[in-house]
């Protein structure tokens, strides 16, 4: 999966996760907590959706490269670069 | 007519409800559900649910986002969701200033038949898609399922920093919850109470399979037909989501803000069979009533209606009935019944919304009838018994509500008009 492919799988994701958000002004450079409302239990859904939809596993200690898209992005390009979309 | 004791308690001791909030199958608001029960109008409907297949069901048409964003219904439960829309409706109506309102002194008590059983089913059929893989059980799980769940989803909806919580009492629930609010009101423990019950069970096929495995579940090809109580062939529960909330208060506190008054608790009364898992025990019901009016100082022709519990079953129905004919024998005054018949049971819910639905009557005189009943059961016979056709009654000052549940939990609550204030 090419990094803009794992871009559009995290939005889809997002837009699930906080559906009374406007995802189309989002800075991807931003933490996605100082842009949307977002908490912790919001954050497990983004790993849990990775993990049953992609069997992507994400060790805990590893759950802050997710703070926002583009170094949620950077973050799985490689582990997610065999999967297809 | 005889004046109930707690006109003789001070008006800090005396407990009123001043807002309803409600989501029952055929209404919205107790507005549209009076009309509804005035008019025969049934909320069961065809319904489908995964594993138990094609059966019918009392289903909720209120608007979940009117009181809600997106996230938070995604978030929470369909009972939490029910529960919400009750309680700020129940404000809405009550006047109460919301935004100036000291939330760390108001209590929420919601009463329950069950909780969790959705939820728990959910994951379970979402797991079985991962082979059980159990690390794709989501994490909000345990706060969905946790028994305190609906009231929870409540104070966080409305920041209500008082207590919350609710009351586990089968299908006695929704009276249990009236009556603890108005317990913890006398306490002081609350200012303000949000009180009554919530049931999300069509979302667990259990309820249905154990119903029907049991003989206990309603059949019929008309779906608005098969809610039956006291006819020849009744054969079953329909089973109902839905909610009803009060705003309840000291009639002191209601009075000098000049509310807008339902009622008062006059009287209640909670107490157990203890005799059988499912089979009601009329004595211990009939025991229910006495307590309930000698706690209010009240003989049985001081009852204008009573709202029944019965739910269509073969011996739950027969058995209520042999408990109000010895509880209201001589009686000329009191009339009988029931709300089932229109929307099915409504389990946690049902004591509180079927007192609503009776509630108008203090101001429009009216009983409404129980429908369905085509052929009466001698078993089911009731002196006044306001069957299919509304009834006037005149002048109505109190009315009590019946609602029983599983493990022989009994619950009795009367109230009283107080002339509206």
């Amino acid at each position: 999966m090419a990094p803009e492919e794992i871009r559009e799988v995290i939005i889809e994701i997002l837009g699930d996760i906080a559906p009374d958000e406007d995802l189309g002004s989002l800075d991807d450079a931003v933490a996605f907590r100082e842009q949307l409302e977002l908490d912790s239990m919001d954050f497990l859904d983004i790993v849990m959706e990775l993990r049953k939809r992609y069997r992507v596993q994400i060790p805990e200690e590893e759950y802050g490269q997710l703070a926002s898209m583009d170094s949620t992005v950077s973050y799985l390009t490689p582990k997610m670069a065999e999967i297809a979309k | 007519m005889i004046a109930s004791k707690t006109s003789q308690l001070d008006d800090a001791q005396r407990i009123v409800i001043t807002g309803v909030g409600l989501a029952a199958p055929n209404g919205d608001d107790l507005g549209q559900f009076r009309q509804a029960l005035l008019e025969g109008r049934s909320g069961v409907v065809p319904y489908e649910i995964r594993y138990f297949g094609k059966t019918i069901a009392g289903v909720c048409n209120f608007d979940a986002l009117r009181h809600q964003k997106r996230k938070e219904l995604r978030r929470g439960t369909r009972a939490g969701s029910i529960g919400i829309y009750c309680a700020n409706e129940a404000i809405r109506d009550s006047g109460w200033d919301w935004a100036n309102v000291d939330r760390s002194a108001v209590g929420v008590y919601i009463g329950i038949t069950e909780h969790g059983n959705v939820e728990t089913e959910t994951e379970i059929f979402l797991i079985s898609g991962y082979n059980y893989d159990t690390s794709v059980w989501s994490h909000h799980h345990n706060p969905r399922t946790v028994a305190n769940n609906p009231a929870g989803e409540i104070a966080l909806n409305l920041e209500i920093t008082g207590p919350h919580y609710t009351l586990g009492a089968a299908c006695a629930a929704g009276n249990v919850g009236i009556i603890q609010a108005a317990q913890m009101l006398r306490l002081g423990e609350c200012d303000l109470a949000l009180a009554g019950g919530v049931s999300e069970s069509i979302h667990t096929f259990g309820i249905f399979a154990g119903f029907a495995s049991q003989g206990a579940l309603a059949t019929h090809e008309d779906p608005t037909k098969a809610s039956r109580p006291f006819d020849q062939n009744r054969n079953g529960i329909v089973v109902a989501e839905g909610g009803c909330i009060y705003t309840m208060e000291r009639l002191s506190d209601a009075k000098a803000r000049g509310a807008k008054i339902y009622g008062e608790l006059v009287g209640y009364a909670i107490n157990t069979d203890a005799t059988d898992f499912v089979l009601p025990n009329p004595e211990r019901q009939a025991q229910c009533v006495a307590k309930a009016l000698n706690r209010a100082g009240l003989n049985p022709e001081d009852i204008d209606i009573v709202s029944t519990h019965a739910t269509g079953t073969s011996n739950g129905d027969s058995l209520e009935c042999e408990a109000l004919r010895n509880a209201f024998r001589g009686s000329q005054r009191t009339h009988f019944n029931n709300t089932k018949s229109y929307i099915g049971h409504c389990m946690g819910a049902a004591g509180a919304l079927e007192l609503a639905g009776n509630l108008p009557a203090f101001q429009d005189g009216f009983a409404h009838p129980s429908i369905n009943c085509d052929q009466l059961d001698p078993e089911c016979e009731l002196p006044n018994l306001v069957l299919e056709q509304p009834r006037e009654l005149g002048k109505v000052r109190r009315i009590l509500n019946n609602s029983f549940g599983m493990l022989g939990i009994n619950s009795v609550v009367i109230i009283e008009d107080l002339g509206g204030h």
